[in-house]
């Protein structure tokens, strides 16, 4: 009896071993040496000077420039959250509802962007909205600007691009919500007397809040952490976090002070992370990624 | 006395299929109707018809006289139990029994009050502060009954609320449930396909079939003289014999039917056969007795008879009988030692127990 206990006990490591093996080389060692690079120092020629100093954290929590980029990128990441919340729920509850279409169908096309790589979709935004891109040139040719109108490269393009990258995800998450909630309930309601409308605030609304706080959780914590966005999307003033890092080290060939820098931004993003887990638990941001 | 429901030749189509057909029903006020059909006859259409979550394809439906059909359903004031219970699972039992009461603008320590005694009426008066999840099955069924009877509804809507219970709860549900619509005097519709609740229940069943009426009657009248060979077969185990009329008196109809013969059958049991002579007779398995082998006469319709399967069932049994050609069955209760099986029987009955149909429906009307 006790060893069939034990066995059982010991299966689910065993079963998690190899994806705890994955996370610990992958992510965890990285992690480390992240660490240890961001107390260390730039050398001349743009290598590494492995003495211990405290320069790089002093500069990136001491310097307002980094925490008013700090304050944008967070600004963004909300606004997108908010618009791609606003946009995705009626989506998600049309799917969850819709009768007589196929639904893995829907969810399909959901997916479909997914197929093409997250640049490229964010580049065709340049076609559709540059100088010499579809608006422009409808407009043109209609005759009601005579002039391209600069549309590109500020902060509502990079939300939009954001959005638009964002969306399927906080798509998915509200539907399984949705989709795991019984629809008698609203019959109930509705048949005690609330309205359509009142049924769905009462009832569907809370009920679907795990899927909508999974899917506010994602787009906050992957929207905060893009750079790709900014640089195709945004204008000079438009940086974010994560393109301080970006250049930090692809473009000054600074690893610690780089190294800092993203480990700022994990501190801040983990935190949020942690804070929702306390308030709401990780576990539906798992079944909407399902 | 006024019917709190009246359905004129209601029609409901999804698409080209035709889920309940011309279908028209008067509901006495404080009386206790029950649907019964086999699963898919459209019970459930029909009375989602009633509540107004599903829209008629034709004919009117009218509540308390008044037509309903483009009433919403937050307008109805019905009370409707669900099958799986549908309670709110992130509000307490007290605030899903409020519910209603909320959007009838009874709040406040009226609501609570009349929260208070819903609860008392179903025996769980405990329970307020609990969330759905923390209760059992059976009490999450009677926080639903709960809550739609606090509204004092005009009418009570149950779908299969008992068929989600395991056996010996369903049957204590069937009592309580009972209980609580005497109590109330509350018009309540019941939908089933289980035959013993709508006998056990009922004022009036409505035995439906693919969409149809097939009979509507006290729950004995539909027992003793079914009007079909459905209705028979539907309210527990029937023999149907083919048989011929070879006379008829004052009192009733004398019928042959291998392997009986000299079936003396009351004449309101024969109602639909007037007139013709290929009859049906149907013979309840609980009205067949199974005797001791070459037993005295004891009166009735007697046939020698080899038991051939024994399927015991605690204080009853049901014998599979051999009777000259024919297999026949018969449910009795047991006292002392089941007949075993290979064992020569005598199979009696009281023919006033059998009723009779036309062999082919309609005939008799022709
Ligand atoms: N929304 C619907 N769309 C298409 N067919 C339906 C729908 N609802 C019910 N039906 C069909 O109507 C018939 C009656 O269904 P229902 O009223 O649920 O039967 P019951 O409750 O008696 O088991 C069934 O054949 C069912 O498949
Ligand atoms: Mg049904």
């Amino acid at each position: 009896m006790a060893s069939i206990e034990q066995a059982e006990r010991r299966a689910p490591w065993i079963l998690l071993s190899p994806a705890l093996t994955a996370v610990g080389l992958l992510l965890l060692v990285p992690l480390v040496f992240v660490l240890v690079y961001s107390f260390w120092l730039r050398s001349a020629v743009g290598g590494i000077d492995a003495t211990f100093s405290f320069n790089n954290w002093a500069e990136v929590l001491g310097d307002r420039f980094y925490r008013d980029i700090l304050l944008q990128t967070i600004k963004i990441a909300l606004i997108t959250t908010v618009v791609c919340a606003l946009a995705g729920y009626p989506a998600a509850y049309f799917i969850a509802r819709v009768k007589g279409v196929n639904r893995g169908f829907l969810l399909l096309l959901l997916m479909l962007p997914f197929w093409v790589s997250y640049i490229i979709r964010t580049m065709s935004w340049i076609n559709i909205l540059g100088v010499s891109g579809a608006v422009n040139s409808l407009l043109q040719a209609m005759g009601i600007v005579t002039d391209p109108i600069q549309m590109l490269y500020n902060e509502t393009t990079v939300v939009l691009g954001l959005v638009h990258y964002l969306l399927p995800f906080m798509i998915l998450n509200i539907y399984v919500s949705l989709d795991g909630i019984d629809t008698t309930l609203e019959d109930a309601a509705h048949s005690l007397g609330a309205t359509r409308w009142q049924a769905f605030t009462e009832v569907t609304l809370p009920l679907s809040m795990p899927g909508l706080g999974a899917g506010a959780l994602l787009c906050f914590v992957l929207g905060a952490g893009t750079y790709i966005t900014p640089i195709i999307l945004g204008g000079p003033r438009d940086a974010m976090f994560a393109n301080l890092v970006f250049d930090a080290i692809i473009t000054q060939l600074d690893w610690p002070l780089g190294a800092a820098l993203s480990l700022a931004l994990l501190v801040v993003l983990g935190t949020v992370v942690v804070v929702y887990n306390r308030f709401a638990g990780l576990g539906q941001l798992a079944k909407g990624l399902g | 006395m006024e019917n709190a429901v009246e359905l004129r030749d209601i029609v409901k189509r999804f698409g080209s299929f035709t889920a309940v057909h011309r279908m028209s029903l008067d509901i006495e006020q404080g009386s206790f109707l029950t649907l019964l059909g086999p699963s898919g006859c459209g019970k459930t259409t029909t009375l989602r018809m009633i509540a107004g979550l599903i829209d008629t394809t034709e004919g009117d439906i009218s509540i308390k006289g008044k037509r309903v059909n483009n009433l919403p359903i937050h307008k109805r004031n019905l009370g409707i139990v669900f099958q799986n219970y549908a309670l709110f699972p992130h509000k307490t039992i007290n605030e899903n029994v409020a519910f209603g009461l909320k959007y009838r603008g009874v709040v406040g320590e009226e609501a609570e009050r009349r929260v208070r005694d819903a609860l008392e009426l179903v025996q769980l008066p405990q329970m307020g502060d609990r969330y759905p999840r923390q209760l059992s099955g059976g009490q999450q069924q009677r926080i639903a009954l709960a809550r739609a009877i606090v509204i004092e509804p005009d009418v009570l809507l149950l779908d299969e609320p008992l068929s989600a219970l395991d056996a010996n709860l369903r049957e204590d549900m069937r009592v309580e449930l009972k209980r609580i619509q005497d109590k109330l005097g509350i018009t309540t519709v019941f939908v089933t396909h289980d035959q013993g609740e709508a006998l056990a229940m009922s004022d009036k069943i409505v035995v439906m079939r693919g969409g149809k009426i097939e009979q509507v009657g006290e729950p004995q009248a539909v027992y003793d003289a079914p009007e079909s060979e459905f209705v028979a077969e539907f309210l527990g185990s029937t023999n149907i014999l083919g048989g011929r009329v070879s006379g008829r008196q004052g009192e009733g109809v004398t019928v042959d039917a291998t392997p009986f013969e000299g079936v003396e059958v009351p004449a309101d049991r024969a109602g639909q056969t007037n007139g013709a002579t290929d009859i049906k007779l149907l013979l309840r398995a609980e009205k067949l007795l199974v005797e001791p082998g070459g037993s005295a006469d004891g009166g009735g319709i007697a046939a020698p008879a080899v038991v051939e399967t024994v399927d015991y069932q605690g204080q009853s049994v049901r014998y599979f009988l051999r009777v000259g050609d024919r297999r026949l069955q018969a449910i009795n209760m047991v006292n002392g030692k089941p007949f075993a099986e290979g064992e020569t029987v005598t199979a009696r009955f009281d023919p006033r127990h059998c009723s009779l149909l036309p062999a082919q429906p309609g005939e008799a009307q022709a």
